[in-house]
């Protein structure tokens, strides 16, 4: 249960930049909710950078019809992205915000989904072409309290403009950008996403606990364990449940793997997005060998389904630990291997190095978590900050890199396989016997109230917000998506560069697709 | 790999073909197909899980290419099949539509997961389209939350098998009505 | 050594005996285009076939394996498959450019093939500028390329394009100017006079330092110039999907798509000739044995041999390195390349004339 300061939707942006002068820097989360009768409103989760300390603010607005908010969008240049979010939710308009456009939906798409009230029945398949729209919505409030809208144009009518995805080898998935070139080099850019927003967070709210769980790991598939444990971690918070120091660490060997899983999949499109596709091939054969042992214990090899609210599926199989020992006798040569073939290769160094810096202040502004902020010099690894399962027992080094460029993204993700090594080296022999499974009611519910919690995901910080209101289904669930702080970066990240190091810096910021629509 | 030989493509094609065909055409049929068959180029086309077992089957464990499926064209104009891998949404539905229609004939289309072929797990979502029937001529299903890429393979080479029973003059390479 | 002159000789004396000189040639003109265009075709489908299996064993795959012994007639099937593939025209586009340059593109590729010495004897264009025939008419190649991104009213189309415009003459330069080095060592530029040189040695070993300076410049920019990886940014697939020729289908991309490998075995057909001897077997002067030994083997296997070696060699280059981007890849050539083939073409110059050489 959290405790949430309530401010008034007047003064909020006053209070917001008084958090934010106090170095509350970080904006963790940004939840729209609809408290139904209570009005609409937004949960800010805020963390100190210094300090650790966190802070929930909450304002809302009680019209239905034409809500708005101020936008933090100049406070905390993550909020831009989450506003949009919001708006496309809810209908909530930002204030202030330079671009209120939707996010995931249609244009024409009717209605605002995740309102309690919506009908589905209104937004029958349409097949007929999206028209892209050119034009940014600003809001401005005049000072006697009359709102009007501007619109400004996105591009020039003379800019050459390019479309790149939904359907392009290097978007990672269905992301899709507009970009406008001068010869070859970027002057714009502007990210679309949506292509595969499947409505999670909505049908969460229509499923029991243990079957909203089944949906996590198809967020990030990348991050499946990780994804779930959250989400697991979150529920057992709020209902106080106690897990075994058996599955504590389970859980931190199957999270650690599926980060290795995760990197050497970077690795491998990193490899692929730059021309070396050879290098590609390499990564995805060692991956295998996870999978091999993902599947011997989970059953699956993507999408294992594996723990589930106070403990695991199933026990470790017999030939778990050995496998696991034998897969990082093998692994540690291999990356040698790695960075023999790639990343000593000096056309890799010219293509990433000094290319798309994002500076620390960025970093943390835009939220962007994980690899990309570590690689700007912004230690903000959630396994340190606030340690979870097994990691307060374990002994690593946070990766941390200062230039901030894709050579930097790249070699933290790198080194970090080598900690995850490190870290399952020092659990796999001690697994303590235990329960797999805590004892629970058949049907679980949570306590009311709001509950936060996060895990160093493959990419970044992910996070779940649930509010209960007692029941067995959730009332709000939102995942803080480990992605599209990356991709609100995008537009800095690619500023004057050439089309070429879009694709680099796309590869090295390492986002998925479906884990930023959800 | 083993792929298990289940015959009941060719057993049709044989039983339409009782009748007799005509020797030319029947034979330049029949190489043609054979040709086809053997080269099914796919597109690079992914949106969510599945594109990352489709990428296994193009790796060094599985690789596709022992079949000919070699070249993944990025371009949908030189692609011979689409493998829809992942969850169609709404926003993504005229998009795929639009890359099926500049793929170049004969073209295929291999629904891949459940999300492709009925909506899958989010059935029941505003955003998802339930299976990709509605916009598109599936040739082959293969189901899977995600398919192991055994069943991608197998899949595939079903499609390779209908392939070569399809008639390809005056059937596949006719030309498309023009309905306006 | 088996001259395969005696055989063209013979026919073409055969052809005289019973009619006049005017008809002959033609005759003989339209068996050379045949056989030429045959060879084209086979060599094809080897350097494709061959790209896939070396590709494979890089990516520790198999490559095609099913379709025929070890996949051999996969590329059958490609064909196959291409020719009933059907060929979309695009709105909106300029048709006539759209369609005519797939063909500038192919034709521009069998010239320069037609140039090469395939053995002794076997050479159909054999004159006194043979090299530089052979570099001009590779080089009509960019306006099928330039054509092919403008006609096609896409942007990534055009993008890519543009790059190869920029690459592709660029990279000629050095190219011509490291073959060029070793024209001042032969002084000829006749592609048979070239390779008869060599007979005592390589031109590679007789111009020691330079020449094989030379050779590496030449096979850097030979491979840029036919858009092959690290240079491929016309295609860059993973950033133009398929650049210049992304719009187009069937047998018009088949076109592009054989151009660009019988492209390649060009460049490692010119390189084999002009600094490893080409059909010339490997000769050390004093060894006669030795020497008798190698001229067993035929003229033909030897520029097969040594040409697929250096095809090898270049695809090794492809399957390992990551792609340039476009301000490196013309920072590679002015800055670097260009000083040194000339500086390189200008110590050779040097040594010809001090005599240094062997």
């Amino acid at each position: 249960m959290e405790n949430i300061i309530y401010i008034e939707k007047e003064k909020f942006h006053d209070v917001a930049l008084e958090y934010r002068e106090k170095g509350y820097d970080f904006l963790r989360s940004l939840t729209g909710v609809d408290w139904g009768e209570e009005g609409l409103g937004v949960v800010y989760h805020l963390e100190n950078i210094a300090t650790k300390e966190n802070v929930v603010l909450k304002t809302l607005t009680l019209n239905r019809e034409d809500p708005h908010l101020l936008s933090v969008a100049d406070i905390w240049k993550g909020a831009e992205f989450n506003e949009r979010e919001v708006y496309d939710y809810f209908g909530i308009q930002f204030i202030g915000h330079p671009d209120m456009r939707r996010l995931f939906l249609r244009e024409d798409w009717v209605g605002f989904p995740l309102r309690k009230d919506y009908d589905m029945s209104l937004n029958p398949l349409r097949m007929t072409n999206e028209e892209t729209s050119n034009a940014t919505q600003y809001i401005e409030v005049l000072p006697d309290g009359s709102v009007i809208k501007h619109r400004d144009l996105l591009f020039d009518n003379d800019e050459y403009v390019i479309n790149i995805g939904p359907q392009h080898p290097a978007t990672h998935g269905v992301l899709r950008f507009r970009v406008s070139l001068e010869g070859e080099t970027i002057k714009k850019l502007d990210a679309h996403c949506g292509y595969i927003h499947r409505g999670i967070e909505k049908m969460c709210e229509s499923l029991t606990y243990p079957q909203t769980l089944a949906l996590t790991d198809r967020l990030d598939y990348l991050g499946a364990h990780q994804n779930r444990h959250a989400l697991c971690m979150c529920i057992e918070k709020a209902m106080g449940i106690e897990v075994s120091e058996r599955v504590q660490y389970i859980r931190t060997i199957m999270d650690e793997l599926q980060r290795i899983d995760s990197h050497l999949l970077f690795y491998s499109c990193a490899c692929m997005d730059l021309g070396a596709l050879t290098a590609f091939f390499y990564g995805f054969r060692d991956r295998e060998k996870i999978l091999d042992i993902f599947e011997g214990t989970t059953g699956g090899r993507l999408i294992q389904n594996y723990n589930t609210i106070g403990g695991v599926q199933a026990d470790i199989a017999p030939d778990f630990v050995p496998k696991v020992k034998e897969f990082i006798k093998y692994l540690r040569p291999t990356l040698k291997e790695y960075h023999d073939v790639f990343t000593g290769n000096i056309i890799m160094q010219g293509r990433t190095k000094g290319v798309g810096i994002l500076s620390r202040e960025d970093a943390i502004s835009f939220g962007a978590t994980g690899g990309t902020g570590r690689a700007s010099g912004w230690a903000c690894d959630v396994r340190k900050r606030h340690p979870y399962a097994a990691y307060d027992k374990v002994q690593f080094e946070e990766i941390v890199y200062t230039e901030g460029d894709c050579f930097a993204r790249y070699m933290v993700r790198m080194k970090e396989i080598e900690q995850s090594l490190n870290i399952i080296e020092q659990l796999i022999d001690n697994i303590p016997e235990g329960e797999i499974q805590a004892k629970l009611k058949p049907i679980i519910k949570v306590p009311e109230g709001t509950y936060y919690a996060a895990v160093e995901g493959s990419r970044g910080e992910f996070g779940v917000f649930l509010e209960s209101r007692g029941d067995k289904y959730p009332y709000r669930l939102k995942f803080r998506s480990t992605g599209l702080p990356l991709v609100s970066a995008m537009n800095t990240l690619c500023r004057d560069a050439k089309i070429a190091d879009l694709i680099a810096i796309g590869a090295s910021v390492d986002y998925v697709v479906p884990d930023i629509d959800r | 790999m083993e792929v298990k030989n289940r015959e009941y493509l060719e057993e049709m094609v044989r039983e339409l073909r009782k009748e007799g065909t005509n020797v030319i055409i029947g034979s330049l049929d029949e190489m043609i197909n054979w040709g086809r068959g053997n080269s099914i180029w796919p597109l690079t086309f992914a949106t969510s899980c599945c594109g990352i077992e489709y990428m296994s089957i193009g790796a060094a464990r599985y690789d596709f290419a022992r079949f000919g499926f070699e070249v993944t064209r990025a371009s949908p104009r030189q692609a011979d099949m689409i493998m829809v891998a992942g969850t169609i949404t709404h926003k993504m539905a005229p998009v795929l539509r639009r890359l099926y229609d500049q793929m170049a004939d004969p073209k295929y289309v291999i629904a891949v997961g459940g999300c492709a072929i009925c909506g899958g797990p989010f059935k029941k979502s505003y955003h998802v389209v339930n299976g990709i029937e509605q916009i598109l001529p599936v040739d082959v299903f293969i189901p899977g939350c995600p398919p192991r890429p055994e069943a991608l393979l197998y899949g595939m080479i079903q499609l390779q098998k209908k392939v070569k029973a399809q008639k390809f003059f005056g059937d596949v390479n006719r030309k498309e009505d023009k309905k306006e | 050594m088996f001259d395969f002159g005696i055989i063209t000789s013979w026919i073409h004396n055969w052809l005289l005996s019973f009619m006049p000189l005017g008809l002959a040639t033609f005759i003989e003109c339209v068996l050379i285009g045949i056989c030429i265009i045959l060879l084209y075709i086979i060599v094809a489908v080897i350097m494709i076939y061959m790209e896939r299996k070396v590709c494979a064993a890089f990516q520790c795959r198999l490559g095609p394996n099913r379709v025929g012994p070890w996949g051999t007639i996969q590329l059958v099937c490609d064909v196959i498959k291409m020719l009933t593939k059907e060929i979309i025209s695009i709105r909106s586009s300029d048709k006539f450019l759209y369609n005519l340059a797939p063909f500038i593109v192919i034709l521009a590729s069998v010239m320069a093939f037609s140039c090469l010495p395939f053995g002794r004897g076997l050479e159909v264009l054999d004159f006194n500028v043979g090299i530089f025939f052979l570099m001009a008419s590779s080089s009509i190649g960019v306006v099928g390329v330039l054509l092919a991104g403008w006609g096609s009213n896409n942007k990534y189309s055009l993008i890519g394009a543009m790059r190869s415009g920029a690459q592709m003459i660029s990279y000629e330069l050095s190219a011509s100017i490291s073959l060029l080095t070793i024209i001042v060592l032969t002084d000829t530029m006749q592609f048979s006079e070239i390779v008869m040189r060599q007979q005592d040695a390589w031109f590679i070993f007789k111009g020691h330092i330079p020449a094989f300076i030379a050779f590496v410049i030449y096979l850097i920019a030979g491979n840029a110039e036919v858009n092959r990886g690290p240079f491929d940014l016309p295609e860059a697939e993973s950033e133009l999907t398929a650049g210049f020729h992304t719009e187009y289908s069937g047998m018009h991309f088949g076109l592009f798509y054989v151009a660009e490998f019988v492209n390649l075995f060009v460049v490692a057909g010119v390189a084999s000739t002009v600094f490893l001897g080409g059909w010339m077997p490997l000769h050390i002067a004093g060894w006669e044995g030795f020497n008798a030994i190698m001229d067993y083997i035929p003229s033909v296997v030897w520029f097969f041999g040594k040409t697929l070696f250096v095809v090898w060699l270049l695809m090794w280059m492809k399957w390992t390195f990551p792609r340039l981007r476009i301000d490196q890849i013309l920072t590679l050539e002015w800055k670097y390349l260009i000083p040194i083939s000339m500086l390189n073409l200008l110590i050779m110059t040097i040594i010809v004339v001090f005599k240094l050489h062997f």
